[in-house]
């Protein structure tokens, strides 16, 4: 269990996390969800004790990170595959950190098995590829047998292979009761993975909800319906109060109606008696309704794309 | 005691310490080997000279206790402040230190057991290496040169003695301006600037580098460890070395202050 309570962090004048609340619980894996620069990053180095919050509090099973008693057998968390010295072995890096919290020798080849890494234990670790350094880290953060799991970004530059990998290994970690917090700025690698989200803009909360309540409620969903009887259809629906637009998108006369199901259009052309070619409900893209929500709080707007486009350049 | 033995694991399971300590080991034994050539060589000539009737025009070089084991305390001592100080700004460099301090959020107890295991590694080795650098200065030297280079009166053992102390608190200084820092360039920079060049600048300052002089932090250091410096101090020896450890435990201090106040 992970609570974060009015967590805020100002650089300078740039307030980077600002008055957050959530918890995150255990036996599922909740998605931290926000765009590049939202301040995920920051709120999880602040759960962990290695940055100080300018006000609020981060508890893990109640007690803030720092007064944790050997924290890797609570806490295990993977903030930078990159944060091994490229000059010390994967089994080295290993048996510091095993070494640090007074965990069995045994352990570190415990892990090492268990991301599949034993064969190259013995190798630098600056010489890993990206996905073995994940593996790396996977195994660092498993090293305690901690009950709760940060993950920031895990899945950035991996080929669809470790993608699919790292989340069942997510999921399978959150079944087994632990309290998983995953961060993405990838709405749809998030529907995948998680159960819950917490979604974050400039550092604020946006919400806290389940992945499908989150989906169905911001995306938008509509009805595509072509008929011989176009105009007949279009009186009868507009009559039952709903909002339609015509979409010829694709060289054929068609219906678009907005926030209706096609049990309700299907049913209205029924009892009408109006035949129809096509009857489909349309669902907008995760990232559309992703950035629908969070659009006024990127940080980083790409204004100066649609100046290139008409040729600023 | 973990955190003793996670920074042991470390310090050991990269080359870079391996690399430091033989340069350590090749210079203080090798110098003190020049050193007794060199001797070696001018009391021969100086005795030529004589030999041929003669009045020599320059005195014979004899080294002291101290000469012979100039390769350990100094240029020995400058690679273990290198080697204490890429410990931190390494860790620094490659983002270890976050990993660190997620195993051992006690940040202090990081540095403390970073300074006191590589302080204690150093003045092992720096002890048995002013022992080494004794025999071999005094064997090459020869009984007329190495006249002065005898185990007798208090000069000549603090000479010895001194060397693991003053490297120990070296260490400690390094580790302390590393942390301070925190990469390395700069922090091997100052490290070996301080001692070898800015306070030799107040040489130039005439009368006021002559009142600040026995202040400084290094000079005090090889006052304590018997080298002539020139400079007219305050204290004795032991006064200089209780001045060199206050000037190290506050820059560490410092370091442990900081560290503790801002985000890994």
């Amino acid at each position: 269990m992970i609570e974060v309570r009015g967590l805020s962090k100002t650089f300078g004048a740039t307030k980077a996390v600002d008055n957050l609340t959530f918890n995150v619980k255990p036996g599922m894996v909740t998605g931290f969800l926000g765009p590049n620069g939202a301040g995920k990053s920051t709120t999880m180095r602040m759960i962990l004790g290695l940055d100080r919050p300018t006000a609020g509090t981060a508890l893990i099973d109640g007690k803030p990170y720092g007064d944790l008693v050997q924290p890797l057998r609570t806490v295990g968390a993977l903030l930078d595959a990159k944060w091994v010295h490229p000059n010390r072995s994967a089994r080295a890096h290993l048996q510091w950190m095993a070494a640090s919290n007074s965990l069995p020798k045994s352990r570190v080849d415990e892990v090492l098995h268990l991301v599949g890494l034993t064969e190259v234990a013995g190798k630098k670790a600056g010489g890993f590829s990206l996905g073995m350094s994940q593996r790396l880290g996977l195994a660092a953060t498993l090293l305690g047998d901690p009950k709760v799991l940060l993950f920031d970004e895990p899945v950035n530059g991996l080929d669809p292979e470790g993608i699919v990998w790292i989340r069942k290994f997510m999921q399978r970690l959150a079944a087994e009761g632990r309290t998983v917090l995953v961060s993405s700025h990838l709405l749809s690698e998030m529907a995948l993975t998680a159960e819950h989200l917490v979604v974050i803009g400039r550092g604020r909360l946006i919400a806290d909800t389940t992945v499908s309540e989150f989906v169905s409620k911001s995306s938008e969903s509509t009805v595509r319906v072509r008929s011989p009887q176009l105009d007949a259809l279009r009186s009868a629906l507009t009559s039952n109060g709903l909002t339609v637009r015509e979409d010829g998108s694709d060289g054929q006369q068609a219906l678009v109606v907005v926030d209706s199901s096609t049990d309700v259009v299907g049913g209205i052309a029924g009892s009408q008696g109006i035949v129809l070619h096509e009857l489909a409900s349309q669902r907008g893209s995760l990232e559309d309704a992703f950035m629908k929500l969070t659009g006024d709080d990127v940080q980083y707007h790409a204004e100066g794309v649609e100046d290139v486009m008409r040729g600023a350049l | 005691m973990a955190v003793l033995n996670a920074e042991r694991i470390k310090i050991t399971s990269t080359r870079s310490p391996w690399w430091c300590t033989v340069i350590i080991i090749v210079l203080g034994l090798g110098l003190a080997a020049v050193i007794g050539l060199s001797a070696k060589a001018s009391i021969n000539s100086f005795n030529n000279q004589i030999a041929d009737g003669k009045q020599p025009d320059f005195d014979p070089f004899l080294p002291q206790m101290s000469d012979a084991v100039g390769g350990v305390s100094g240029f020995g001592v400058l690679v273990l402040m290198i080697l204490a100080a890429l410990a931190v700004t390494s860790e620094y460099r490659f983002g270890v230190i976050r990993t660190t301090f997620q195993a051992i959020p006690n940040r202090a107890s990081v540095l403390i057991a970073k300074a006191g295991l590589i302080g204690a590694f150093g003045a092992v080795l720096t002890f048995v290496l002013t022992f080494g650098a004794y025999a071999i200065a005094k064997a090459t030297a020869g009984d007329e040169a190495g006249a002065a280079l005898t185990l007798s009166g208090d000069d000549a053992w603090r000479s010895i003695y001194g060397v693991p102390i003053y490297a120990f608190l070296c260490v400690v200084l390094a580790v302390g301006v590393g942390t301070l820092l925190r990469q390395s360039a700069g922090a091997i920079a100052l490290l070996l600037l301080w001692p070898l060049l800015i306070e030799s600048l107040f040489n130039l300052f005439g009368s006021f580098g002559e009142k600040i002089m026995p202040f400084l932090p290094f000079l005090n250091a090889n006052n304590f460890l018997g080298a002539p410096q020139g400079v007219e101090f305050h204290w004795g020896p032991w006064g200089s070395l209780v001045y060199f450890a206050v000037f190290v435990f506050v820059i560490f201090g410092a370091g442990l202050v900081v560290v503790n106040k801002r985000d890994a």
